[in-house]
């Protein structure tokens, strides 16, 4: 399958995979970490798109750019992929 | 009935407030951007009516003289914002 | 001065009594990363810190007294009404024999709050990077407790507050950039 090249505003989350020793007790978890919007905006550019007041509310921003879902759709997916 | 009449009514307040927020804090950090400042003054009226209309019915939103107080359901009286 | 006004920023609702959620969200009241220590941290600095940031430090340090405000709800009805048997289980016995249900500020794990969570160094990018600092770690905070809560309705709150992290570390981050610039220096180089 064709990997899509992610895209960093919607895929915020990283999956890294601790070293797992026969020995360990227990079975290995990929671990996930957030990447939110903000490191890779910048200064904000002006007339972004924003949510209206109702989704503003909600979302907890005016900006759906800022927007970051916790926990992301495939948070719970065993190896993140 | 009347709790969620009250209830539908401050969620508007608080919808036009977070938009006002935002737009505040946009502005500390873009103060020569006249669309947002726009914006921002058109919400403020919005909800200057919302606040009026929020008031009439459920008594004061704020202290100090920026609301004025009345009898009954003045300032003292609950719930309070934790409460309801 | 400050104008209190009677409402949250946010609504807050609670499924059902859990004082042991209470207990959990404590972190956010009185702990390190937490919205007291966040607002006596901004609106701290903005005294000695450059006129363009001055704004910025006043608004956001507002906004935690608003967030603090939606924390103390949810701890409150957590707890109103539970028996002395919920209290047992919850592990709440320790506070209760001081506080009885008052809130408190403390972290989860008990330490009171302390003014040393709080850095003061005068020096404006020195700050702003503890501030950029306190926000992701805040956010990270209420990811932590969203892992642990099942109420949803709790949980619709706290993403709340956890987006509300992101917006202000992007405005600290706009007040570093404004800092690096010489525009309105009167020496040129």
């Amino acid at each position: 399958m064709k990997k899509r090249k992610p895209n960093p505003y919607r895929d915020q989350y990283r999956v890294w995979y601790p070293f797992h020793s026969p020995d360990d007790p227990c079975p290995p978890i990929a671990k996930q970490y957030v990447v939110p919007p903000n490191q890779f905006l910048g200064f904000q550019p002006p007339n972004l798109p924003q949510f209206s007041k109702h989704e503003a509310l909600i979302k907890g921003t005016l900006w759906p750019i800022f927007y970051s879902p916790y926990p992301p759709k495939k948070w719970r997916d065993k190896d993140g992929t | 009935m009347e709790h969620e009449k009250r209830r539908a009514l401050l969620r508007k307040l608080q919808e036009v407030d977070f938009v006002l927020v935002e737009l505040n804090l946009y502005l500390d950090t873009h103060p020569s951007d006249l669309d947002a400042l726009d914006q921002y003054n058109h919400c403020a009226l919005e909800r200057e009516a919302i606040r009026s209309e929020y008031e009439e019915r459920y008594g004061p939103l704020m202290h100090f003289g920026h609301s004025s107080n009345r009898y009954p359901c003045g300032w003292n009286e609950g719930p309070w914002p934790w409460e309801i | 001065m400050w104008i209190y006004e009677k409402k949250l920023q946010y609504p807050v609702k609670v499924s059902q009594c859990n004082p042991h959620l209470a207990k959990l969200l404590i972190e956010q009241y009185g702990g390190a990363d937490g919205e007291l220590a966040a607002a006596l941290r901004y609106l701290n600095q903005r005294y000695t810190i450059p006129d363009k940031v001055k704004g910025l430090l006043t608004d956001i340090g507002t906004e935690e007294f608003a967030h603090l405000e939606m924390i103390a709800t949810m701890v409150y009805k957590l707890t109103k009404d539970a028996t002395k048997e919920q209290i047992k289980a919850a592990g709440l016995e320790e506070h209760y024999v001081n506080h009885d249900l008052s809130l408190f500020y403390q972290s989860a794990a008990g330490n009171p709050f302390t003014a040393t969570y709080i850095q003061s160094k005068g020096d404006p990018i020195a700050d702003l990077y503890e501030d950029i600092a306190a926000e992701e770690k805040a956010r990270a905070t209420y990811q932590w407790l969203i892992d642990l809560s099942d109420d949803p309705d709790i949980n619709d709150s706290l993403k709340f507050l956890r987006e509300r992290e992101i917006v202000h570390s992007q405005r600290f981050r706009e007040a570093v950039e404004l800092l690096k610039e010489y525009q309105g220096q009167k020496k040129f180089f």
